[in-house]
């Protein structure tokens, strides 16, 4: 009895943690979302979707999600397999990799924005370089653009270590024996990669991808830092509905818009990249 | 016997904890969050009370939050509350009636204390402090004023065409505006530049006055440093140099002066066609129903509103007196400019005051937002100005007409909801 009672016993931490902590505000958001005084309405999207940010809002979202991603999928690609290769060093250069990781987000939008600020450090390099003659406003509300650019930077650079530790870690279940028959036969480096290295990395990939779609959809701090309010985005909405605004109700449409997205996409990704049982290593 | 031992030990440990934060009050505020202005509050103005008190703050919405939380629980730990007029009109009907409260003999002004009633017969909140906004201008910009203009009666026009001069004659716009996420342009928009041309806040919202308003504003907007959509505190780019003209709340303002007293002139709102406008603000005091030592909490209102207390608060917030007190000559540059500054321009033959929005509740942050998305819309979208209104009065009559508000300065009183014409 006790060994069979024992998993469930382990999992009960975690489970209730997740019903406290998880399920019952989502429940209590989602509640939120689909009510306004006391009754049943779909007001709150409507109000939500009428906003004239809205749709500046959810494209920017989808678009810096949509060039982030890839990618960070391939330069964690290339990444993993440099350090995979290594012989010696290794741990030296996942841990210089993984250094980003370690900063929080909002953290890494002010570096960033020391960078691009009017007075930070690009402007000062260009004026000593004789490049401008006065200081250049990249993040002004006039260059959306260039915001857009510095948040992809500043993305990139943040959090495409999150996916090489991930496909590191995936690249170390592959057996060497794949490898050194395809070698045999000759096979060449890039060969091996597509035909073996990316074929049994898929669950790996599909994790990665899935965590960092989902973060893309939430992204905040780094906006916030970056861009103010010139670049809207569907987290920082529901962050303006929320406190600036005082309607809870429309903060959690958004809230629940974001949930779906993500939910939506994370099936999305199971499907698209779904390792069949038998084949699993 | 040990675990006993252990666990009384707990329990005696736990008590007086609960027995050492009892003993403080929890000053809970919006007022004076940059973190010299907390710093000074602790260590300055509430280390004479009798009594320790833990000063704390937080942003409008985090604070409303867990206000709104305690009581809804029925209990709470925060003490006296510290915000402004708006603050406090979302939770009046939470807040303990200070009619009762021993001020000593310290006389408060009357319009501010009939502000802290909210329209009830009782005293909701008790002013705290009071300020304004106000122009500040770096003295090298004093040699482009257009000639024959006074900056005591200046106005929008004037202020445009020196900007443009400015501009032309540095070869970068240099006129500043706090813009950005943080800045306070919403009150600009329903204060200063609303009343001044249209002489309303509210009801001619979508007026022709109103477009012309906004198309001055635009003009001004070409003489502006583009930067202005990242400024929320103007006394930075004026001490740096990247504006030389600017707008901004007083608290805001006063570093620029403290710091280069000799660089900078501080002068009156513009005026416009239907006056001066400007908008005082009042911070006030209140205790809401859950806080767990009432006559601590009381003595506490009591000991913010003594003059000692109320020029400590000066010093440390730039935000000046609500209680008849005579300053004394060690004040910083900042309140020496201001002061007069204040006087001249609430003084004014055509001083226009137009007060913070009353009896919107939690439609406050919306209110505001009516303005900054007109702002963002017209003059960084280059939206049609005509259509923009249209559809912003729409979102703005509805509000008004959910929190049934009625008029306030300058809008003439009205029954039920303020008319958005």
């Amino acid at each position: 009895m006790h060994g069979k009672a024992l998993p469930y016993l382990l999992l009960m931490p975690a489970t209730l943690f997740l019903c406290v902590f998880f399920l019952y505000p989502f429940a209590l958001v989602a509640f939120e979302a689909f009510t306004r005084d006391g009754g049943f309405t779909l007001d709150n999207f409507r109000t939500m979707a009428g906003n004239w940010k809205f749709p500046v809002a959810f494209w920017n979202t989808t678009l810096l999600a949509a060039i982030v991603v890839p990618i960070q999928l391939v330069t964690a690609l290339l990444m993993a397999t440099v350090v995979s290769r290594l012989e010696t060093g290794r741990g030296a250069a996942l841990y210089i990799f993984a250094i980003p990781l370690g900063i929080s987000d909002l953290a890494a939008g002010l570096i960033w924005l020391a960078i691009f600020d009017q007075s930070g450090f690009l402007n000062t390099l260009l004026s000593n370089l004789g490049l401008v003659d006065r200081p250049v406003m990249f993040l002004g509300y006039q260059s959306k653009l260039t915001i857009f650019i510095a948040v992809v930077l500043a993305e990139i650079w943040r959090a495409t270590a999150i996916m090489m530790v991930i496909l590191v870690a995936g690249m170390g279940l592959i057996p060497r024996e794949y490898h050194e028959a395809a070698e045999v036969f000759g096979a060449s480096p890039w060969k091996r990669f597509v035909k073996i290295t990316l074929p049994l990395l898929r669950p790996s990939l599909q994790t990665a991808i899935i965590l960092r779609v989902i973060l893309a959809f939430e992204v905040f701090a780094v906006v916030a830092a970056l861009g103010g309010t010139n670049l809207p985005v569907l987290m920082g909405e529901t962050y303006n509905w929320q406190f600036s605004l005082q309607d809870r109700n429309v903060a959690a449409a958004f809230a629940l818009l974001i949930l779906a997205i993500s939910v939506g996409l994370t099936l999305f990704f199971l499907r698209a990249l779904r390792v069949p049982k038998e084949a699993r290593i | 016997m040990n675990a006993l031992k252990t666990l009384a030990g707990a329990a005696l440990a736990l008590s007086i904890a609960i027995g050492g934060a009892q003993a403080q009050v929890l000053f809970w505020s919006t007022q004076a969050r940059p973190v010299e202005e907390t710093q000074k509050m602790r260590s300055e103005v509430l280390k004479a009370f009798n009594g320790q008190v833990d000063y704390q703050v937080a942003e409008d919405g985090p604070w409303l939050t867990r206000l709104q939380a305690e009581l809804q629980a029925g209990s709470g730990t925060i003490g006296v509350l510290g915000g402004l007029h708006g603050d406090f009109s979302t939770v009046g009907a939470d807040l303990v009636d200070l009619s009762g409260v021993d001020v000593g003999g310290v006389k408060l002004n009357e319009a501010y204390k009939k502000l802290g009633t909210l329209g009830t017969g009782e005293q909701k909140y008790l002013p705290w402090m009071q300020a304004t906004f106000l122009m500040a201008a770096n003295k090298q910009a004093l040699q482009y004023l257009p000639a024959g203009v006074d900056l005591n009666t200046i106005t929008y026009d004037q202020l445009i065409e020196w900007s443009k001069n400015i501009a032309e004659n540095t070869g970068s716009p240099k006129f500043g505006f706090p813009a950005g996420p943080k800045g306070l342009k919403h009150r600009f928009f329903e204060g200063f530049l609303y009343p001044s041309y249209t002489g309303s806040m509210v009801t001619k919202f979508r007026s022709a006055e109103a477009e012309t308003a906004w198309n001055k504003f635009k003009e001004l907007w070409q003489f502006t440093n583009p930067n202005s959509t990242n400024y929320a505190f103007m006394q930075e780019p004026l001490l740096t140099g990247e504006v030389w003209v600017a707008f901004d709340h007083v608290a805001r303002l006063a570093d620029a002066f403290n710091q280069k007293p000799d660089e900078f002139v501080a002068f009156p709102a513009p005026a416009g066609p239907a006056g001066r406008g400007y908008m005082p603000v009042v911070a006030g005091v209140a205790i809401p129903k859950t806080s767990p030592d009432m006559d601590k909490a009381k003595a506490l209102v009591a000991y913010m509103l003594k003059p000692e207390t109320q020029i400590a608060t000066l010093k440390a917030t730039n935000f000046f007196p609500v209680v008849d007190v005579k300053l004394p000559d060690d004040m910083p540059a900042s309140v020496k400019a201001f002061g007069p500054t204040i006087t001249t321009m609430t003084g004014a033959p055509d001083a226009l005051p137009a007060l913070l929005p009353m009896g919107l509740g939690d439609l406050g942050g919306k209110f505001n937002q009516v303005y900054v998305d007109s702002f963002e819309r017209i003059v960084l979208g280059g939206q049609d100005v005509h259509g923009v209104l249209e559809e912003q009065a729409a979102a703005l009559k509805a509000l008004i007409d959910k929190a049934k508000a009625s008029c306030w300065a300058p809008d003439k009183p009205s029954e039920g909801a303020c008319p958005v014409d």
